[in-house]
């Protein structure tokens, strides 16, 4: 080993402390990285080998009835690949230990041979077997969750008859990763499964024999989707098409691309916060460093060093820092990635779904820390290149000192002279103290925008389950039913209050936009069901016209006011032009609202209501279920209260994890600044720390001077981390706003409080380590040294 | 090891009677100093230097290893000019050692500079070996301080993170033909303390680690400013016998700054400097003994 690589060793050494505080900066830059990407790479790579293998679907369109000889034409359109078409209906499960009624969505699968597309893969057990009559093949995820395996029987009630079914087989498909129970958007396992039955059982009991009311295709690579989707509407209309969507808006693939997006956005933003940092802490600890070792830097010139043996030195400085920190993310990144990819092995079947690293992957974010730290050094590394080696050996000329604009405003008199000498530190290198205030500043806005979104989701629950439905049970029907229903819910034991509710498929016509949705008539003076804006005000509901979402009404670029033809799609199918009465700021999914009396009259025919909103009282409710499971028309018994339960439960614990890494992240951060910061006061100032102690300054005193400046730069961050996280808040709830739902924009004062906590307590904690250094000040080495 | 290689050598004949006053005085130093070992050392080595001759080859000795002529050199720092040389000219001839006089602010520090590639001239010529060193930039200066130049600084300048026998190696890492650490060390006395960090040491032996460092690349050239400028007056003399044996023994053109016109007379050649101009010049026949000189 050289002289000079001994002599990189034991600085290193020396430096341990601000050298690993960097490193840990760099490591978790590199560990969201390798996390997050890596993860994004692996599960992109799973789920497109998924899809492919199961023939995922790139088109659906669900009808009422379709003969089963459509399918030819479907077949024959140009650009489509493999068509498949099937039977699907929503029933009540009828299952022990449940507050509410479970729903099952049942699938109908060819007897022979597997679906041509949307393939089913089995976890356990088998396959369905021709010519059984109450074979069913479950769900993964409600399997799980209700504790059902294969032999065990379930019961049903399909088409009205209850049927105990034998379940044969677990299995999972791409379309169901996420089960979202109609009405909801949010899958609920414990409440609602997919249950997979055979065409030639499933049919017969819907009146579906030589029918199909879905239809999927898979396109050919030059397709093009729109004209498919077009031409399949048309082809469907007359069997009452209720109108194609493209994989883009299928809801379990909506929501995962959405978390695998999120991943690799965050796979991005995170490590580029993290290596700005970084830079920012090499250069200021490599700058001070090369300022103390002037002399030595002049002596290695003078004895004929080279500028680029002198500058690589230095730069191993920081390459040590980044070395250190891509071990420690690395590994960190890979069991985290390995852990995160687990998770998500609930949702895909493979074997081995493994994390697997990418090593171009990792050579890319070690490379970009390497250039991003070298970027920081280099401008300290430069002015020890620069140093002319005469000058270098003459000792820096003291710091000039002059009362800053702050001062000069008067508004400071009042300030002691310790605060004066704290504030004067402050503006001799005001770029300095800035660049410090806004590291600590980028964990404050870590955690505001990590705990933004949970009190966005929050608020939206809570406005959706605590103000809008009101309702204790939700009942829906197979089909419309006869509104004289109404009357019999009215007189079950226990039903307090009943308002009910149609559903219509449509299509919004405005001008060249047009938008299919299922308009909800409600009851005009409902109090269980009402519309409520984001901002809790009750939209009243009139007699005639359509209130739109305000995503929807921007989509259609049609505000209230403005006219929209509306296309029934079921029954005759009327078209009529209604007037938009209203626009609602909501949250969720895209919503067309009519007064049901007026929705009845444009869609025609008799009076029907599609389901009903029950108020019951709590000592009945239990017998109420018990009832309601057997009636034969009801497909669906939703409680919004045990929807909110588990939905909250599952927030609390992913809270629980959030915070832990949003908690970590912000302190590497903010005790990565604000030590540094620190130290390197320490190291400028000692001296003048030690004269001040030998004046007769207590230890307090000269730890106020010292760790003054930090304290400032740390209470400067916290309103710029604010800030920052504010607009960075805006930022992703604004790129958040699906058709699903929009993340509200609120900030509650509980995320200003914990994200200034704690960067305080990152602050205090770091200058607690510097004052121990304080504490320990040898007087007599410090004033003997030489400046 | 050193003596006997020393006893061995024949080129060194004639004895200095005074090196032994030296030695003696040192080794009443000695007993007033804490650094009883270091002294010991010197007093040993230095005593043994009395069987010893300097190098005299004729016609070495009248060649020329560097030279200025008509060397100014003009410093702007803002509105203000500093004439810090103004038409200097001076020779050094091999195995010659010089002292270079001056107050503070004399011009010395420049002129040493100058010579030893620190530092660049605003007009005039500086040869080394009948080589331009004027017109070198900083790279080709770089490359004549790695293989011809030692320099001592008046604080030691050692690198804090390394021992003594580390500090010197940093340079005999770089050189082409060094001596080891061990033998550079143990040339200026410190041999028992090699693996001495420099908190660790007095001023006096960290400037023998300087020194030691800077003979250890066998220089063609050793450039002291000012070396005993930081320490006491016994420890300054016990660095200038190290100097002034390593010149005799070693045969190496050396150059001191010293403010200190006592110090002149160990020089072959004394040269005193006034305002960035040399005042005077003169030549010693006979090179004063460490004992004669007082301060």
């Amino acid at each position: 080993m050289t002289s000079l690589m001994r002599k990189l060793s034991r600085e290193l050494w020396q430096l341990r402390g601000q050298m690993l505080s960097i490193a840990l900066v760099v490591a978790t830059g590199i560990m969201t990285v390798v996390t997050m990407r890596g993860s994004y790479e692996t599960l992109v790579d799973a789920q497109q080998a998924y899809y492919r293998d199961m023939r995922f679907a790139d088109v659906w369109a669900s009808v009422k009835r379709a003969p089963e000889p459509l399918r030819r034409e479907i077949e024959a359109m140009p650009g489509v690949a493999a068509v498949d078409t099937r039977v699907s209906y929503y029933a009540t499960l009828d299952l022990e230990g449940l507050d509410a009624p479970a729903q099952g969505h049942f699938i109908s699968l060819p007897e022979h041979g597997r679906p041509t597309v949307n393939d089913i893969r089995l976890r356990s057990g088998r396959y369905i077997a021709p010519g059984t009559s109450d074979e069913v093949i479950l769900s993964e995820n409600f399997a799980h969750e209700r504790g059902l395996r294969p032999g065990n029987s379930i019961r049903a009630v399909i088409n009205g008859r209850a049927r105990d079914l034998d379940i044969v087989g677990i299995a999972i498909s791409p379309e169901y990763t996420y089960a979202v129970p109609p009405g909801s958007l949010y899958p609920d396992d414990k409440r609602f499964g997919i249950l997979w039955m055979s065409r030639e059982v499933l049919g017969p009991a819907y009146d579906m024999d030589g029918a199909f009311n879905e239809v999927m295709l898979r396109l050919s690579p030059d397709a093009n989707e729109d004209a498919v989707i077009a031409r399949l509407d048309g082809l469907l209309d007359r069997y009452g098409g209720l109108g194609a969507y493209p994989r883009a808006e299928q809801p379990s693939h909506l929501i995962l691309q959405g978390e695998l997006d999120q991943n690799r956005v965050m796979g991005t933003a995170i490590p580029a916060v993290f290596l700005g940092v970084a830079a920012f802490l090499l250069n200021l600890v490599l700058g001070r460093l090369i300022r103390t070792q002037r002399g030595e830097i002049a002596v290695l010139k003078a004895f004929g060093y080279r500028d680029r043996e002198v500058g690589l030195h230095y730069l191993l400085f920081a390459l040590a820092a980044v070395v250190a920190g891509a071990i420690l993310g690395s590994f960190a990144g890979v069991w985290l990635g390995q852990a995160y990819v687990n998770l998500y092995g609930k949702y895909f079947d493979f074997p081995n779904l493994q994390y697997q690293l990418s090593l171009p992957l990792l050579i890319a974010a070690i490379g970009v820390s390497l250039v991003a730290a070298i970027a920081g050094a280099l401008a300290a590394v430069r002015h020890a290149i620069r140093l002319p080696p005469a000058e270098a050996m003459r000792p820096e000329a003291p710091a000039r000192f002059h009362a800053g604009w702050l001062e000069r405003t008067g508004l400071t008199a009042w300030l002691p002279s310790a605060g004066r000498m704290i504030l004067r530190n402050l503006e001799r290198k005001p770029i300095q103290s800035l660049l410090s205030s806004l590291g600590v500043s980028f964990s404050v806005a870590i955690l505001v925008i990590g705990l933004f979104m949970f009190d966005g989701v929050k608020l939206m629950m809570d406005l959706q389950f605590r103000v809008i439905q009101r309702e204790d049970l939700m009942l829906t029907f197979d089909e419309p039913l006869d509104a004289a229903v109404i009357d019999d819910l009215r007189h079950l034991k226990g039903v307090t209050r009943v308002e009910a509710f149609r559903a219509v498929p449509a299509r919004l016509i405005a001008g060249q936009r047009d938008r299919e949705v299922s308009i909800n008539g409600m009851e005009p003076d409902g109090a269980l069901r009402r519309i409520v804006a984001a901002s809790g005000r009750v939209h009243p509901l009139q007699l005639e016209g359509v209130v739109l979402s305000e995503l929807l009404a921007k989509k259609l670029h049609v505000t209230t006011g403005d006219s929209l033809l509306i296309e029934v799609l079921e029954g005759r199918r009327n078209k009529r032009t209604v007037e938009v009465v209203g626009v609602v700021e909501d949250f969720l999914g895209m919503s067309a609202y009519m007064n049901r009396f007026a929705l009845q009259r444009l869609v025609g025919g008799p009076k029907m209501v599609s389901g009903g909103y029950l108020s019951v009282a709590t000592d009945a409710r239990r017998a109420l279920e018990q009832e309601l499971k057997n009636l034969p028309a009801v497909a669906g018994v939703a409680s919004p209260a045990s929807m909110l339960e588990s939905f909250e439960k599952q927030l609390a614990e992913s809270l629980f994890v959030a915070v832990g890494f949003l908690l970590a992240f912000a302190s590497v951060i903010a005790v990565g600044v604000i030590y540094n910061g620190a130290r390197i006061s320490l190291a400028e100032r000692g001296r003048e720390l030690a004269s001040l102690r030998v004046m007769g300054f207590r230890r307090s005193e000269t730890v106020v001077l010292l760790l003054g400046e930090q304290a400032v730069i740390t209470l400067l961050a916290i309103p710029i981390g604010w800030l920052l996280g504010y607009g960075l808040a805006i930022a992703v709830a604004s790129s958040l706003q699906t058709e699903t739902y929009r993340i509200p924009f609120v900030i509650s004062p509980a995320t200003y409080l914990i994200s200034a906590g704690i960067a305080l307590a990152a602050a205090i904690a770091s200058g607690a380590i510097v004052k121990r250094r304080v504490d320990r000040l040898d007087l007599i080495a410090v004033l003997k040294t030489r400046e | 090891m050193l003596l006997r290689d020393r006893r061995n050598d024949m080129t060194w004949k004639a004895a200095y009677a005074h090196h032994t006053a030296a030695g003696m005085l040192l080794a009443i130093a000695a007993a007033s100093n804490a650094n009883k070992s270091a002294i010991r050392d010197i007093y040993m080595t230095a005593a043994t230097g009395d069987t010893r001759q300097r190098p005299e080859p004729a016609d070495a000795r009248h060649e020329v290893v560097l030279s200025a002529t008509g060397v100014s050199k003009i410093y702007r720092t803002g509105e203000v000019t500093v004439h810090a040389l103004k038409d200097v000219s001076l020779e050094l001839y091999a195995g010659e050692l010089l002292v270079l006089l001056g107050a503070s602010g004399s011009g010395k520090s420049t002129l040493l500079n100058i010579l030893g590639g620190l530092d660049v001239v605003s007009s005039g010529q500086v040869q080394y070996r009948g080589k331009r060193l004027d017109t070198l930039d900083s790279d080709g200066l770089t490359e004549y301080r790695r293989e011809h130049v030692g320099f001592v600084f008046q604080f030691y300048n050692l690198i804090p993170s390394l021992t003594a026998r580390e500090n010197v190696a940093l340079v005999t890492d770089i050189a082409v033909r060094p001596m080891s650490p061990h033998e550079a060390l143990e040339l200026v006395g410190l041999k028992e303390r090699l693996d001495h960090f420099p908190a660790q040491l007095s001023g006096g032996e960290q400037q023998r680690v300087a020194i030691a460092r800077a003979v250890a690349k066998r220089p063609d050239v050793l450039l002291c400013d000012e070396p005993t400028g930081a320490l006491d007056a016994e420890t300054g003399k016990l660095v200038l016998s190290v100097l002034d044996r390593v010149n005799r023994e070693t045969g190496t053109t050396t150059a001191i700054i010293t403010h200190n016109a006592a110090i002149g007379g160990l020089g072959d050649t004394v040269v005193r400097m006034s305002s960035g101009e040399i005042v005077e010049r003169r030549t010693n026949d006979v090179r004063a003994s460490l004992d004669d000189i007082t301060w």
